[in-house]
């Protein structure tokens, strides 16, 4: 029988559990792995921080569906990760991230670069493990791999001390996966029947349903019966942040999305349904509002993978528990037969009352053609340059809920970004990591300024790796969501907020790592600028493209606030907004 | 305080103990005691865990705890069905004239002297909580100095066993409710 090292084993492991690529960054505990990873199959992309092997795993991820996976040294390469792991936690995204750590019989020593990562991870990962015994090398990794990717998505972290990584065992692995010890851990069993016929006659028998699509809808690839059982039923959809593009825009039962920076129509129909049918969706704060004033007079299904999501925030009328896949196709099925047997959905009415509004209440903003340049604009053309194609990551603030309002999203995995972590700076190494997992697409990160200079190192890597992204940076010299919110609720003080358009200079700092650099301050040249970002190359693209500073999001619901509040902003006249929050009167 | 009283069967591993008093703090759930120790399978421990229920759906911790890796069931103790005890060590100051008198409350209690001194005894109770709840407050006034409590261990009276138990049967409550 063949006798591996430890480092030998995981790269084994790695090699026999598909991975193709791996993102991260050596230092001393890890080492011993890094050397049979020289001759692996297995590409290692170096990055230059390990938080961008993070994220970078991560928007693999999003974009693919596979695992991503990131390794670091102990300390504080270890410790670099914990952002990726916690932002990967809140979003359920599928990782595993292998960190060296110092020998065992320093552990608990204050060793040179010792930290207790599996304690510090252990409430942002789905599960970690320190592995002290050589022989388990294997079954850790395929049981890592397992859990990352079964039930609930999410991270998990493997801790290996450098002497097990260099210690010597028996490869005795025959078939992949070796057995796996997880008594404790389940994969939800199949959906309930019953339930799920109990939700299809509500649904048909709604005269007011919303389908609220959250994010699991994409992680279990169920947008096919999601768009089957949306025309069946002719429900209306909203897609979560987490879940744009599950649902294409362009479909007339298409509402947008809800929220706290929701259109409209969506904020206003999840208020007034009669059913919310909650599709791989999580009653988030942002979604709900003020949540005892959420959708008062809406019975809900929430269909989910979890079962502590069931009743969490809000308690359903139906739960159905299990893969969304399987939930939404049986869901679909058991809509099509009833509507086989003579039944229909009497849906004509509000959707009449939902296209009405969204005529009266859009997304709606004002580019002069000699003003300043708005945000909202460039994202539109690019929309139409890129016709909707382009896979678009975004990081945290302004610039990502104007990408996600703006952008015609018309397929799923094209809409990566960091939903519950809220992680500024995810968006050029994910969008790095995404255009890694796809490497014929148009990969465009629209990014803020403050986001940017958060990570914007792994340009470098992206530059000389040949990782082509498109980076929009949306510079208004502003950490500018922080700003709209001290304009709005701290009396205009605005508090250590002003980055300031000038320092860096981008096209500059562009030039310096690699890349193109571009600057595009006017509305007349945004197509031509665009053009030449996305003209196809091996280069990556850096633009500097100069928006208003005094750019707000809307609509807005304030935090903690009931949705009926949603303020639809400085482009709506006051009686359009007196309109807007009578419409429950025109509705009884 | 209304308590819930939850049975947890755990992976014998390392970092167990970590996980589940990391779960509570993250959740921000209130925990009134927590006892764990190893049950006749060596590769499976217990741990006797009670919750705040004003302050903490229990649902959620179940469910919660469920998705924990290393833990293999959750079941709720009723308080009706479940026998449940307390060891509890307790060092009394007291006169020697009243010694004779304290030996009586211990007797009531069925408390038993376990150390004596010129000036303290100690006692051992093993007990339901709510009558160590009340031997503590006659001690009080005797001058009981130092205290110290394992956590509530319980088991379910009758013939059922914990590994016989269903899981948390959510699906079919909600099913239910509609």
């Amino acid at each position: 029988m063949q006798e591996l090292t430890g480092a030998q084993a995981l790269v084994r492991s790695l090699e026999q559990q598909g991975v193709e690529v791996v993102f991260g960054l050596p230092g001393g505990t890890i080492l011993p792995s890094y050397d049979p990873l020289l001759s692996s199959s297995v590409r290692h992309v170096l990055v230059r921080h390990e938080q961008g092997a993070g994220h970078a795993a991560e928007g693999y991820a999003w974009a693919t569906g596979k695992p991503g996976v990131c390794m670091a040294t102990s300390g504080p390469g270890a410790t670099n990760l914990v952002t990726a792991l916690s932002d990967a936690y809140m979003d359920s995204v599928p990782m595993v991230a292998i960190t060296g750590q110092v020998g065992t019989s320093l552990i608990g020593t204050d060793a040179f670069q010792e930290a207790d990562i599996t304690g510090i991870t252990l409430p942002i990962t789905k599960h970690n493990e320190l592995v002290t015994d050589v022989e388990r090398i294997p079954a850790a990794i395929a049981e890592a791999f397992y859990i990352a990717t079964t039930g609930r998505p999410g991270p998990v972290l493997v801790d290996l001390p450098k002497d097990v990584q260099q210690a010597r065992a028996p490869w005795r692995v025959t078939d992949w996966p070796p057995p796996m010890d997880l008594p404790g851990y389940q994969v939800p069993p199949p959906p309930s029947a019953a339930a799920i016929r109990a939700a299809a006659q509500l649904l048909l028998q709604a005269r007011r349903p919303v389908l609220y699509v959250g994010g699991g809808v994409i992680k279990s690839d169920s947008y096919d019966d999601l768009f089957r059982l949306a025309e069946l039923s002719q429900a209306p959809v909203t897609t979560t942040l987490m879940a744009r593009g599950a649902f294409p825009d362009t479909h007339p039962l298409a509402l947008g999305m809800p929220g706290m920076h929701g259109t409209y129509p969506a904020v206003a129909a999840l208020q007034e349904a009669d059913l919310i049918v909650a599709l791989g969706a999580r009653f988030d704060d942002r979604v709900t509002g003020k949540l005892a004033d959420f959708a008062p007079r809406a019975r809900i299904v929430h269909a989910d993978i979890d079962p502590a999501e069931i009743g969490k925030n809000r308690r359903p009328d139906v739960a159905i528990v299990g893969d969304l896949r399987r939930s939404l196709a049986g869901l679909a099925d058991a809509v099509a037969a009833a509507v086989a047997a003579g039944q229909s959905p009497d849906t004509a009415d509000w959707r009449a009352i939902l296209d009405g509004w969204k005529r009266q209440f859009p997304l709606r903003y004002t580019q002069h053609s000699d003003g300043p340049l708005k945000p909202q604009y460039v994202t539109e053309r690019l929309s139409a340059l890129t016709g909707g194609n382009a896979i678009i990551v975004a990081g945290v603030g302004q610039h990502q809920m104007h990408a996600s309002q703006h952008y015609t999203f018309t397929r799923p995995r094209s809409w990566i970004n960091s939903g519950g972590a809220g992680t500024m700076g995810f968006a050029v190494p994910a969008a790095m990591g995404a255009q890694v997992g796809r490497p014929g697409e148009v990969v465009v990160a629209i990014d803020g300024d403050g986001c940017f200079q958060m990570t914007a190192q792994e340009l470098a890597t992206c530059a000389i790796e040949k990782i082509p992204i498109k980076v929009l940076i949306f510079n208004n010299g502003f950490l500018g969501m922080v700003r709209q919110w001290q304009e709005l609720f701290y009396d205009e003080r605005y508090s250590s907020v002003e980055l300031g358009t000038a320092i860096p200079d981008y096209v500059k700092l562009a030039e310096a790592y690699g890349c193109v650099g571009l600057r595009c301050d006017r509305a007349d040249e945004v197509d031509a600028v665009l053009d030449k970002a996305l003209a196809p190359s091996d280069v990556p693209v850096v633009v500097d493209f100069r928006t208003h500073d005094r750019e707000g999001v809307f609509p807005m619901v304030a935090a903690g606030r009931p949705n009926d509040e949603i303020v639809l902003g400085p482009e709506f006249s006051a009686d359009e907004q007196r309109a807007a929050m009578r419409r429950e009167m025109e509705l009884r | 305080m209304s308590t819930h009283t939850l049975s947890v069967l755990v992976e014998n591993k390392p970092g167990v103990l970590a996980h589940v008093a990391g779960l509570f703090s993250r959740r921000a759930f209130n925990i009134a005691s927590l006892a764990v120790g190893p049950t006749h399978d060596e590769r499976v421990s217990r741990m006797t865990i009670v919750v705040d229920g004003a302050s903490t759906s229990v649902d959620q911790v179940k469910k919660q705890l469920e998705k924990l890796v290393r833990v293999l069931k959750v079941v709720e103790l009723e308080d009706r069905s479940a026998v449940e005890r307390e060891l509890a060590l307790i060092k009394v100051r007291v006169d020697p004239a009243l010694r004779g008198q304290l030996l009586e409350v211990a007797g009531v209690f069925g408390a038993n002297v376990v150390d004596m001194s010129q000036t303290t005894l100690v006692l051992e109770s093993v007990s339901s909580p709510a009558k160590l709840d009340s031997l503590l407050a006659m001690l009080d006034s005797y001058g009981a100095c130092e205290l110290v409590r394992t956590g509530r261990i319980a088991l379910a009276r009758g013939a059922g066993v914990i590994t016989d138990e269903p899981e948390t049967a959510e699906t079919l409550r909600a099913e239910t409710a509609a």
